[in-house]
């Protein structure tokens, strides 16, 4: 274990314990809804984001599909609550469970296929799934499930008085996957990934375990996005499949870790702290004419920064490190 | 469920599949000549419909007549966004997969924008147009015009784009730049060309299809998206690299979505289509016809 690489990762915690340490005073700050509002998506997205990013950045398995786990997320807490008064806890924990399993199931024929056949594969069953929910008359067929509010509490995980919970709640779920992915990140799994990823056939050779290193990430990964999409139910109190499971939701999970940078540690932090925020406020302000003026900002953001940073922008903030000391890991996760 | 409603809806979903590999081939196309796929298929298909539908309306142009002039359009389209996106997002060192896939991506969202925008979200249609709503009768089979005469289309496109890759020097270079894009260079082929061509001959094609396509169905700015994804399930069903693939897997595409029409609600009947496609990739990982 060499010295640069263990003082990286001290000092990525503290910075990460300092950021979330200010993100947590900042609505002392701002009172304003609407800016709270865009701060819950802000952190929910940055967790959704670094939840993709372990399958498709670590480990280079480039999913379109995640939607379906959070769209899972979000139907098992909504119907546990609807139809059977389980408390949103434990749905989220249901939900979460149910998408890691349903992640491993749909690995097995998946994670045989290469290149774009796989990512079709993605978007194909989250399409599927979609079409399914929205002719499911039980569970609310397209129009969708209204979850009524019972009262507000952390019990039921309800607040209409004030969006600071879900700002908190919210926060707590992206440092949790931020922290999942720094730990997994030296773990075996993360050498693996990595590994996965640049070669897999070379992988393979020394001994690593390509499937199951596939599986798990698709685990992880799909049980933090699950948790996500209870979240999201909570949050805005109404789901449909085309607003939680469609195709557009996978992209929008996938976008930060791509701005940002892709199979890195920061990249779908940093790309959601930029890109939601853009997103809301060119929604609001330039998109309420319905003309899609919004649209063409983000397209072109979308196509001038992946054409202009394909690293994404984390690599700004890293120095040119010195061929001695850089580490053969890093190179491979860069 | 009687035979003759099958034979009607089989031979309806052969039509209809013959459009689809039309839509495909231009994707199967530019796949198999530099490994990107065009997340912005659809766009091209929906600015085609458009340019198609405006050509009616201003000049009373008829789809039929517009159709050469759609499809040139387009070529001259699909080289421009070559030479101004996909030039650079291929060149990427790092990321290169991610890159192409966003950058054409994030122009689909782009166009989509440009057309609400220029164009408002309403759906229009050409109102009367030479083969609209007409149908014709073969053998106690009722065909509707615009669907037989774009299938005639793809036949004819399918047959023209296989004559121009085997009998002309562009096609042999596009095969040559296709086997090995180092090597071309040395020859003094200038693989950029190649590729512009490449994408402005695939554009073309989706061209030709939207052109077909607006005279049955509604043009908006969203249309593209739903094409789309059948497009992509399309070149993988065939298998990617393989333009001869596309054209089969979209028949067999029409034809499985025909069989899920009678058996589901119409609602799921892309259901068909993907479990078709999953079932053959998960048998067979490369698709049907595919090399890679």
């Amino acid at each position: 274990m060499d010295k640069a690489f263990i003082q990286r990762r001290r000092r990525d915690l503290v910075l990460a314990a300092f950021l979330a340490a200010i993100a947590a005073v900042v609505p002392f700050f701002v009172k304003d809804v609407y800016v709270q509002n865009i701060m819950v998506l802000t952190l929910m997205y940055a967790a959704l984001s670094q939840s993709w990013n372990i399958l498709s950045g670590y480990c280079g398995q480039i999913s379109l599909g995640h939607a379906l786990y959070f769209g899972l997320g979000a139907y098992t807490t909504a119907i546990l609550f609807t139809k059977f008064g389980v408390l949103p806890w434990f749905g989220m924990l249901a939900g979460g469970l149910i998408s890691a399993l349903i992640a491993m199931a749909l690995g097995y024929p998946c994670f045989r296929l290469g290149g774009h056949y796989f990512v079709i594969a993605t978007i194909v069953i989250a399409e599927i799934t979609l079409l399914l929910f929205q002719n499911w008359d039980w569970a609310g067929a397209a129009l969708g499930i209204d979850i009524p509010v019972r009262r507000d509490s952390w019990l039921t995980f309800q607040f209409t008085r004030s969006k600071l919970p879900y700002f908190y709640f919210a926060l707590v779920l992206a440092c949790v996957a931020w922290f999942v992915t720094w730990w997994l990140e030296d773990s075996k799994w993360g050498y693996w990934w990595r590994a996965v990823k640049d070669n897999p056939v070379a992988a393979e050779s020394l001994g690593v375990d390509v499937f199951n290193s596939k599986m798990g990430a698709a685990a992880v990964s799909a049980f933090l996005v699950a948790i996500g999409g209870s979240f999201y139910a909570q949050f805005v109190s109404y789901i449909d499949p085309e607003s939680v499971m469609g195709f557009q939701f996978s992209l929008l999970m996938a976008l930060p870790a791509v701005l940002g940078g892709i199979g890195t540690l920061w990249g779908p932090m940093l790309g959601a702290v930029i890109l939601i925020p853009l997103t809301e406020l060119t929604r609001s302000f330039i998109g309420g004419s319905g003309r899609g003026v919004d649209l063409i900002v983000y397209g072109g953001l979308i196509v001038a920064i992946s054409l202009a940073r394909p690293q994404g922008l984390v690599s700004l903030f890293s120095r040119k490190p010195k061929p001695a000391v850089q580490p053969a890991r890093e190179a491979v996760a860069s | 469920m009687t035979a003759e409603t099958i034979i009607q809806s089989l031979a309806s979903g052969l039509l209809m599949g013959l459009l689809y590999g039309l839509i495909a081939v231009g994707l199967a196309l530019i796949f198999g000549l530099m490994d990107v796929v065009n997340f912005a298929h659809g766009e091209f298909l929906m600015i085609a419909m458009y340019a198609t539908f405006f050509l009616f309306a201003y000049f009373a142009l008829d789809p039929l007549l517009s159709a050469p002039i759609v499809a040139a359009a387009l070529f001259v389209f699909g080289a421009v966004v070559y030479l101004l996106i996909v030039r650079f997002a291929v060149r990427a060192k790092a990321n290169t997969g991610m890159v192409q896939i966003f950058s054409t991506f994030g122009l689909a969202v782009l166009m989509r924008g440009v057309a609400q925008y220029f164009f408002t979200p309403d759906y229009r249609s050409i109102p009367h147009s030479w083969l609209g709503g007409k149908t014709i009768s073969i053998a106690g089979i009722y065909l509707p015009q615009p669907q037989l005469v774009g299938a005639l289309i793809a036949i004819a496109a399918f047959a023209g784009l296989y004559f121009f890759i085997h009998r002309t020097d562009f096609g042999r270079a596009l095969e040559a730049t296709r086997e090995d894009a180092g090597a071309v260079a040395l020859v003094g082929i200038d693989k950029n060309k190649v590729f512009a061509l490449g994408w402005g001959l695939g554009a073309a094609l989706v061209g030709l299809a939207g052109a077909v396509m607006a005279i049955f169905f509604y043009v908006f700015p969203d249309v593209g998206a739903s094409f789309a994804t059948i497009a992509y399930v399309t070149v993988a069903l065939g298998g990617f690299g393989s333009v001869f693939g596309a054209f089969a897997g979209g028949i067999v595409v029409g034809l499985v979505e025909a069989i899920t029409t009678l058996i589901l609600p119409p609602s799921l009947k892309t259901v068909g289509i993907y479990g078709v496609y999953l079932l053959v990739v998960f048998i067979r990982p490369r698709g049907l016809f595919g090399s890679i």
